[in-house]
């Protein structure tokens, strides 16, 4: 077969989707559902701006393919915000300043989404460990950790939204 | 761009093969994809036919027989082993190695089996399970064979899979009691330069048996069984004295290609640091747990 037809959550809400076997997560979520908020960059796994939460595990969607979404949830930095509420993480982004040209901001917020989930008080050396494999050209990391850690203590103070 | 295909989605393995033999080189197999799905983007290879082994019940998970010998589902992600439990706990040096692999992403999607069939010479898993003499077993439509891990490896991105077979399981046997193990890499680029894996079993305070096994420096990763047989039945004291040489014969012996990770005069050099290192801690942790 060269095309399937599924149903997948995306950001809570179920679709019913038919893509070819060889599209992309990525091409999936920007060019067929228009959230743009993943970014396509390395195109190799490599740099994590595409990162998005398929069953609530952090992939890449530039070389995952969009089929293996077949009846789960994808999470996008779309979903995050509740309304104008922006999510922990993300208020704690902006408030570390915690990045400057914004590219590897998604990705990076939902690796956090990610390593928050299944290690909710992360010490300082496992969120470097979990994060390795998101770049950020910019701000050097450390206000990025500051937040990360900072989401990490806003969460456990005041469960989040889902 | 990632070019058209037809995906086919078996649901046994004897499914799958006969796919497989029906079209030959037009086919293969697409486990994690997280290697062949950026060769297929590169437009490196291309294939008319991916076969979704995933689909398969059973292909993926972890068990530990009643011999403690651990058994890996081909289809089982490095994530799951880094997690497991089971894995952490009697094997905790693979749990480790699996936590080092690549990035959490990648981690979560690639499998085992596809990592250790697409042969990349520059990976992890292969090289630190060669040091537990581990086996796997090849599965094809109408019969099964196991041959050591270290046949698998033929060249890079060579194995000596049949284009109709598919590795079903890795098993892995726990190591002697008193032993002790490490794997230790070293890189710059995203995949390691080298990676080296040191099993030592000590007897009364001698080392009846030292593995070693070296990685991503040559074509395939290999035991150095001419190295392990210098450091075999010294006292500890002894085999520090004898690491040096071990080392440089490891170094000549792992085929060092010289490439954007550095050249050959590099790699052998940090086998022989390495290799001391990983030694040192394998020795440490001998304690007589059991638990390397």
């Amino acid at each position: 077969m060269n095309a399937i037809t599924m149903t997948v959550t995306v950001n809570g809400e179920p679709r019913e989707l038919t893509v070819p076997t060889h599209e992309t997560l990525i091409e999936c979520l920007r060019e067929r559902l228009g959230l743009l908020g993943a970014k396509k960059s390395c195109d190799v796994q490599v740099c994590g701006a595409c990162t998005v939460l398929l069953d609530d595990r952090p992939v890449s969607a530039c070389t995952v393919l969009a089929f293996e979404a077949r009846g789960k949830t994808v999470r996008t930095i779309e979903g995050l915000a509740c309304g104008d509420e922006l999510h922990p993480i993300q208020a704690a982004f902006v408030e570390h300043g915690a990045l400057q040209c914004g590219f590897c901001t998604p990705g990076m917020i939902m690796a956090t989404v990610a390593l928050l989930g299944e290690n909710p008080s992360p010490s300082v050396d496992e969120v470097k460990h979990y994060m390795r494999g998101n770049v950020c050209r910019c701000t050097g990391y450390k206000r990025i950790l500051d937040a990360i850690l900072d989401a990490s203590r806003r969460m456990a103070a005041a469960p989040a939204p889902a | 761009m990632l070019g058209e295909f037809d995906l086919v989605e078996p649901t046994s393995v004897a499914e799958a093969s006969e796919v497989l033999a029906r079209h030959g080189d037009a086919a293969r197999i697409y486990a994690g994809g997280t290697e062949l799905i950026l060769a297929m983007k590169e437009g490196l290879i291309r294939y008319d036919y991916l076969v979704n082994v995933k689909t398969i019940p059973g292909l993926a998970g972890v068990r530990v027989n009643d011999d403690g010998t651990l058994r890996i589902g081909g289809a089982t992600s490095h994530r799951a082993l880094e997690r497991d439990p089971l894995v952490r706990e009697r094997f905790p040096v693979i749990a480790r190695m699996e936590s080092d692999v690549a990035n959490v992403r990648v981690r979560e999607v690639g499998t085992l089996g596809g990592n250790l069939c697409f042969a990349e010479p520059h990976a992890d898993p292969g090289t630190l399970l060669m040091l537990f003499d581990a086996t796997v077993r090849i599965e094809r439509k109408g019969g099964a064979r196991t041959i050591p891990l270290e046949q698998l490896f033929v060249g890079p991105f060579e194995t000596c899979l049949e284009p109709d077979e598919v590795l079903t399981e890795i098993v892995v046997p726990p190591l002697p009691v008193h032993s002790g193990s490490a794997y230790l890499k070293f890189g710059f680029l995203e995949r390691p330069s080298v990676g080296v894996g040191v099993a030592v079993t000590t007897d009364d305070g001698r080392v009846r048996e030292a593995r070693i096994a070296v990685g991503c420096v040559g074509p395939v990763p290999r035991r150095m069984r001419e190295a392990e047989a210098a450091l075999a039945g010294q006292t500890a004291a002894e085999s520090r004295n004898t690491l040096a040489e071990a080392g440089r014969i490891a170094a000549r012996a792992s085929d060092a290609i010289t490439d954007l990770h550095g050249s050959a005069d590099y790699k052998e050099h940090l086998v022989g640091v390495l290799l001391r290192r990983a030694f040192e801690q394998a020795l440490a942790s001998s304690d007589g747990s059991g638990a390397p």
